[in-house]
């Protein structure tokens, strides 16, 4: 091959990977852990760091083991996913949201923090496109090196895989479901305890239809306690798997 | 020996600016031998070294009564060089601690030779948590706590009167605040340490707190003829408006967080909730409310959720 046609490769190799990198936006909160984890998660896709995408969570964490987060994408329109992380935990990923039709792109979560990291909501819309908010949660960290409470409770002898919950009618035909999952959600990391969590919860209708769909990773906190907002009137029936393939199910009545 | 004390307190200003922090711990005097150290209005912070906190003492004949040691090693040890110098005694009789909160107890190196009492439930806790508490701070403030251990008192405090060098106090066991909250109460000048069971001026913070406990406590405090009392946080008062206070919040913050487990609310949309116009001045409002949602929101909400089924 000619010189001229090496070069012509080489910066033909050097564009693609400029063009690859200028899609990566400077990150407002100046993680360490940005450009890798945005390649990893978003790898060609467009990401925005958007203030419609509002993140509540706490300034410092008062229990590592279930720092509370609060998503709302609802200033959003078609959001199809929704994928939290915390860049600096050792699992940084919490959780992936995909509210259908009739779920609003919101929900609440806990989850366990290992140190001080920022907390991210990314959320995909139906262009493709990533919207980036989030913050920093200090901590005195060790949330998922710690074995979870149950274990020396007996709390799961009794009740593991019980769900309970309850609706409240919102405004504009809205229902806030709020539920908890009795179950460990060990992430692994802790001596002598593999990892053994909840990795999908499905919301259906009464009439069994998808209304929305949440997959689970290991930080999430022990007993997963989740506040979601659907368009749904009637029932809504909750069927859980978990990583030993044990099926869970419940309903929560209006 | 007059220049001991002077000797002292040039040794632990010494030994604290090569450790790096000075608290400039001056005491007020609030009545015939009695005085206060007031602290910061403030979260823990590198700048005031943990220096958040009211502590003081009452002089006897047998030596001063410290209420709480403060912050860390660095300040117990200059609190006592400052009562050394400043005391009629010039002398330690005996240290209360008044309750197992990291700020309150962990100057107590500075006292090792001298009894040191608290109630019971305080001394295990600090036995069962006062390491993993002592960790944090030096997390939050840094080199004001070189050399810092906790340290459990060696002695059970209890309800009652005691006389100590010809003065009588009153010891009052209390609870809400912490499993165990200890006041004091010094007859002859009619002063009430009150801990942490008073804030004035300075949101309350709730990490182990049992309000209803809390406002039980209130109560009994507000029965005794004081003429002067100290808040565990913000300034000296003479009458009953840091009581007043106190209970005011505490009732807000307990019916705002069962309304709003009533309603369904997740816990961080709490952190947008608007404060009262009467407690938005204080200092510290709308953090220490977020982080006594935190501490007090996860009872109240599952209480929502019992009686629904799985099956």
């Amino acid at each position: 091959m000619a010189a001229s046609a090496w070069r012509r490769l080489a910066l033909l190799l050097m564009l693609v990977t400029a063009s690859a990198q200028a899609e990566i936006p400077a990150d407002p909160l100046q993680s360490p852990a940005w450009r890798y984890l945005a390649q990893r998660y978003f790898g060609e896709a467009g990401v925005v760091f958007d203030p419609r995408v509002k993140l509540l969570l706490p300034v410092s964490a008062e229990n590592p083991l279930s720092v509370p987060v609060h998503v709302d994408a609802r200033a959003l329109a078609e959001v199809r996913e929704i994928l939290v992380f915390a860049d600096l935990n050792p699992i940084p990923v919490i959780l992936r949201y995909q509210p259908g039709a009739q779920a609003e792109p919101s929900l609440g979560f806990r989850f366990k923090v290992q140190q001080a990291t920022p907390v991210r909501a990314a959320v995909r819309t139906g262009d493709g496109q990533w919207h980036l908010g989030g913050a920093w949660i200090d901590a005195a960290g060790g949330g998922c090196t710690t074995p979870s409470l149950g274990t020396g409770s007996g709390l799961w002898k009794d009740h593991f895989g019980e769900i309970s919950g309850h609706l409240w009618p919102r405004e504009n035909g809205v229902q806030r479901l709020r539920l908890r999952v009795i179950h460990p959600m060990d992430t692994g990391l802790a001596g002598g305890i593999p990892a053994f969590y909840l990795d999908e919860l499905q919301l259906q209708n009464g009439k069994g239809e998808l209304l929305a769909k949440l997959q689970g990773f290991e930080p999430l906190a022990e007993n997963p306690l989740l506040s979601f907002d659907l368009r749904n009137a009637g029932v809504v029936r909750v069927l859980a798997r978990d990583t030993q393939a044990n099926q869970l199910r419940g309903s929560v009545a209006p | 020996m007059r220049s001991l004390p002077v000797l002292l307190a040039l040794l632990a200003s010494l030994t604290a600016l090569a450790a790096g922090h000075e608290y400039h711990l001056n005491g007020q005097k609030l009545a015939d031998g009695v005085y206060v150290f007031v602290g910061a209005r403030e979260h823990f912070s590198r700048a005031n070294g943990g220096n958040i906190v009211n502590t003081g003492f009452i002089d006897t004949t047998e030596g001063a009564v410290v209420i709480d040691s403060g912050s860390s090693r660095l300040y117990g040890e200059q609190q006592r060089a400052w009562i050394s110098g400043h005391s009629a005694s010039r002398r330690i009789a005996r240290v209360y601690i008044t309750h197992a909160h990291p700020d309150h107890f962990l100057g107590s190196q500075a006292y090792a030779e001298v009894p040191q009492y608290a109630l019971p439930a305080t001394r295990a806790s600090i036995a069962e948590s006062g390491d993993r508490l002592s960790d944090n701070l030096y997390r939050l403030v840094g080199a004001a706590m070189s050399g810092t251990q906790s340290r459990t008192p060696n002695l059970p405090a209890g309800e009652g009167r005691v006389l100590i060098g010809g003065r009588a106090l009153q010891l009052i066991a209390g609870s809400g605040h912490t499993e165990a909250d200890l006041a004091v109460y010094d007859e002859a000048s009619g002063t009430l340490f009150a801990g942490d069971l008073v804030f004035y001026q300075r949101t309350a913070t709730t990490p182990n707190a049992d309000i209803p406990r809390w406002l039980a406590a209130l109560q009994r405090l507000e029965a005794i003829p004081y003429k002067t009392l100290v808040p565990g946080h913000g300034p000296v008062v003479q009458g009953p408006e840091a009581i007043a206070q106190t209970r005011d919040y505490l009732r807000w913050l307990q019916s705002t967080l069962q309304e709003a487990a009533r309603k369904g609310v997740d816990l961080p949309e709490l952190f947008e909730q608007p404060l009262p116009e009467r407690f938005r001045d204080l200092a510290l409002a709308r953090v220490e409310f977020m982080r006594s949602a935190e501490h007090l929101y996860p009872a109240l909400e599952l209480d929502t959720l019992q009686g629904q089924g799985s099956h």
